[in-house]
C-alpha cells in the first residue's frame, strides 16, 4: 500500500534545544501506525509539526505525495489530517453538539450524516448532547476529542496519547474504537505510553528515543522484541 | 408535534415581547413629563447596553480582554460629530480656532453620520489589530487602554484644532430626531451581533475563548478570527459612541476617558461575560442606579438635624466599585453567567406546573 504520509529528516528545535532530531516515518493508507516511547522523548512534537501548530526547523512531510511543511494549521485540517489534541482538550463550556459541530467548522455541506455517524459510535455523546463538555467523565470527554476530530471528515487522523489519565476499562473502549474506525478506512497515527496496548493494535510502530528513531517494525515484532519488554511493557527475565 | 407546538408558542411570546417594550416606550414617550428620569435612563441605557454587547463580544466570546472600548467611542463619536454637524452652525462651534477648508461645507445624513463613525472605528481596530493581538491576556489588555488614551489624547491635542476642535470639543451635534431613535439603532446592531454569535463565526469565537489550541487543531485560523471580532466589536462601539454624541449634544475629549471603560466592564461583568441578554439587563440597572436609584448617596442628607455620614458627592462611585468587588468575589458568572435569557426555561416552568395542575385535578 501506498504512503499517505512520509516524514524525512523532521528536525524541531525549542529555543536551541532539538526535541526531534531527524527523524523518518511512513503511514502507509488505510493502517494504525503508532509511535511509543517515553515522557520528552519527542512524540508529540511530531504530531504538532504534521498538523502545522509547530513550524519545524527543517522537514519534508509528504502528504499524498505534496509537501505540507509551512502550512497553516487549517489549511492542513481542511485537506484531511486532524490532530486529537493531547489531554482531550474540548472546549469546557460549550454543549457536547456546539463541540461537534466546532471539529466540522471548515467545511460548508451538510453535518447530518456525519453527526449521525458519531453518535452511532458514541451513543453516550448523544444522550448527553445538550450538556456541557466539561461536565462529561473522562472517557465521555475523550470520546467527544474523537467525535470532533471525525467530524473534519479526515483521512488521517493523529491521536496524542488518548489513554491518559483514563481508567483501564475505558481505555480498551477507546483502543476498540480507534480499530472501528481504521476498518472504515482512516489511517490512524497513535502516540501512546501505554505501548502494551498501542502494539496489539497498530500494524506498524516505531520507537523514538531522545528524538531519534531507535526501533521500526510491525505491532506484533515489536511486542515480542526483548528490548522493548523490558524498557517499556515492563516485563523483566 | 410539541416540539411544533413550542415553537409557535415561542413566536407568539417574542411577539408579545416586542409589542410590550414598544408599548412602554410609546407609554414614557407620551405619559411623562420630558424631565422624568425613566426617560434619561432607558436612553442612555440603551446606549450603554449596545457598548456592553461589543465589549462582551470581544472580552466575554471570544476571550479577548480588551479594555479600549472607550478609544473605539470616541473616534464614534467624533467622526460623528465632524461630518454630521450642521454647516452652518460650524463658525460658531470653532469659533476659537477657525475649521478646516475641506471641513466647512461637509455634511452627511444622520444615518450615513452613524456608519461613518462605525467604519473608521473599524479600520483603526484593523490597523492597530494586527500588531496588538499577537499579546496574550494581560498584555493585550494593557495596549489597548493605551490605545484609548492616545486616542483621547491626540483628539484633545492643538494639532487637531482646527478638526476636533482641541480641547473645547465639538458641540451642535445633531440630537435625536424622536425618542424611539436610539432603541432602534441598538436593537438593530444588538439583533445583528446576536445573529453572528450564533453563526459558525459566534462558535469559532467560543471555541478561542475555551481552549485556543484545540480550536486552532480544529482548523481554526486564530489570527484571522480574533481580529474579526476585534473590528466587529470596535464598529459597534463606533457606533455607540456616535449615539452618545447625539445623546450628550456637545463631546470634548475628558467624555471618553478611562473611568467609561471601568464602567462599561462593570456593566459586562455584572450581566455576565459571555451573556448578550444578560449585558442588556445589566446595562439598564447599572444605569438606573447610577443617574437615579442610588443618586441619594451623593447628597448631602440631614436627618433632623443629624447629618447622615459618608453620603456627599462622589460617595457613589465609590458604592459602585463595591458592588463590582461583590460580584467579582461572590457572583463571578453576573447576572446571567454564559446563559442567555430564552423562552425554554419559562415554557418548561409552565409545563411542570400544568402537570402538577392536573394530577391535583384527578
Amino acid at each position: 500500500m501506498s504512503n499517505i504520509l512520509e516524514i524525512k529528516n523532521l528536525v524541531v528545535s525549542y529555543g536551541g534545544i532539538e526535541a526531534v532530531k531527524g527523524i523518518q516515518m511512513a503511514v502507509p493508507e488505510g493502517e494504525i501506525v503508532t509511535l511509543i516511547g517515553a515522557n520528552g522523548a519527542g512524540k508529540s512534537t511530531t504530531l504538532k509539526s504534521i498538523s502545522g501548530l509547530v513550524k519545524p526547523k527543517q522537514a519534508s512531510i509528504l502528504y499524498k505525495g505534496k509537501e505540507i511543511v509551512g502550512q497553516s494549521p487549517d489549511f492542513i485540517v481542511s485537506q484531511g489530517i486532524t490532530l486529537v489534541p493531547e489531554g482531550r482538550r474540548v472546549f469546557p463550556n460549550l454543549t457536547v453538539m456546539e463541540n461537534l459541530k466546532i471539529g466540522a467548522y471548515l467545511r460548508k455541506d451538510s453535518l447530518k450524516d456525519d453527526l449521525e455517524y458519531v453518535f452511532t459510535l458514541f451513543p453516550r455523546l448523544r444522550e448527553r448532547e445538550w450538556q456541557m463538555a466539561g461536565t462529561l467523565s473522562g472517557g465521555e470527554q475523550q470520546m467527544l476529542a474523537v467525535g470532533r476530530a471525525l467530524m473534519s471528515r479526515p483521512k488521517v487522523i493523529m491521536m496524542d496519547e488518548p489513554s491518559l489519565g483514563l481508567a483501564p476499562l475505558v481505555v480498551k473502549d477507546i483502543f476498540n474504537i480507534i480499530q472501528t474506525i481504521n476498518k472504515e478506512g482512516i489511517t490512524v497515527l497513535l502516540i501512546e505510553q501505554n505501548a502494551n496496548m498501542a502494539l496489539k493494535i497498530a500494524h506498524k510502530a516505531y520507537v523514538i528515543e531522545t528524538g531519534t528513531i531507535t526501533m521500526e517494525g510491525t505491532g506484533a515484532e515489536l511486542l515480542a522484541n526483548e528490548k522493548i519488554k523490558q524498557a517499556y511493557l515492563g516485563k523483566t527475565k | 408535534m410539541t416540539e411544533k407546538k413550542n415553537t409557535q408558542l415561542k413566536i407568539l411570546f417574542s411577539v408579545i415581547a416586542l409589542l410590550v417594550c414598544a408599548g412602554i416606550l410609546y407609554y414614557v414617550n407620551h405619559y411623562t413629563r420630558p424631565t422624568f428620569m425613566l426617560r434619561t435612563v432607558m436612553q442612555l441605557g440603551a446606549i450603554y447596553a449596545l457598548v456592553a454587547v461589543s465589549m462582551n463580544l470581544l472580552n466575554g466570546f471570544t476571550g479577548l480582554f480588551s479594555l479600549g472600548q472607550a478609544g473605539f467611542m470616541a473616534i464614534g463619536a467624533y467622526t460623528f460629530a465632524i461630518f454630521t454637524i450642521p454647516a452652518k452652525s460650524r463658525p460658531g462651534v470653532y469659533y476659537l480656532y477657525g475649521v478646516a477648508d475641506w471641513l466647512s461645507n461637509l455634511q452627511v445624513p444622520v444615518w450615513a453620520g452613524l456608519v461613518l463613525a462605525g467604519l473608521v472605528a473599524a479600520i483603526l481596530a484593523a490597523l492597530i489589530g494586527a500588531p496588538v493581538l499577537r499579546l496574550k491576556s494581560d498584555y493585550f489588555a494593557i495596549a489597548t487602554l493605551g490605545f484609548a488614551e492616545i486616542v483621547r489624547i491626540i483628539v484633545g491635542s492643538s494639532p487637531m484644532n482646527r478638526i476636533t476642535n482641541g480641547s473645547l470639543g465639538l458641540k451642535m451635534i445633531p440630537k435625536f430626531s424622536n425618542f424611539y431613535y436610539p432603541f432602534i439603532v441598538v436593537g438593530i446592531c444588538i439583533f445583528i451581533i446576536s445573529l453572528l454569535i450564533r453563526s459558525s463565526y459566534g462558535r469559532a469565537f467560543k471555541a478561542i475563548r475555551e481552549d485556543e489550541i484545540a480550536a486552532e487543531a480544529m482548523g481554526i485560523n486564530l489570527a484571522k478570527h480574533k481580529q474579526l471580532s476585534f473590528i466587529i466589536s470596535s464598529f459597534f462601539a463606533g457606533i455607540s459612541g456616535a449615539l452618545m454624541g447625539m445623546y450628550l449634544g456637545a463631546i470634548t475629549s475628558t467624555t471618553f476617558n478611562i473611568t467609561l471603560t471601568y464602567n462599561i466592564l462593570l456593566i459586562v461583568v455584572i450581566g455576565g461575560m459571555g451573556s448578550v441578554t444578560g449585558s442588556i439587563i445589566s446595562s439598564f440597572l447599572v444605569i438606573a442606579s447610577r443617574e437615579w436609584w442610588l443618586r441619594f448617596l451623593d447628597m448631602e442628607t440631614y436627618i433632623g438635624s443629624f447629618k447622615v455620614p459618608l453620603l456627599k458627592s462622589g460617595f457613589r462611585m465609590v458604592v459602585f466599585s463595591v458592588i463590582l468587588m461583590i460580584v467579582v468575589l461572590f457572583f463571578r458568572q453576573g447576572i446571567m453567567g454564559t446563559r442567555e435569557f430564552n423562552w425554554n426555561f419559562i415554557l418548561k416552568r409552565l409545563g411542570k406546573k400544568k402537570n402538577t395542575g392536573g394530577e391535583g385535578c384527578e
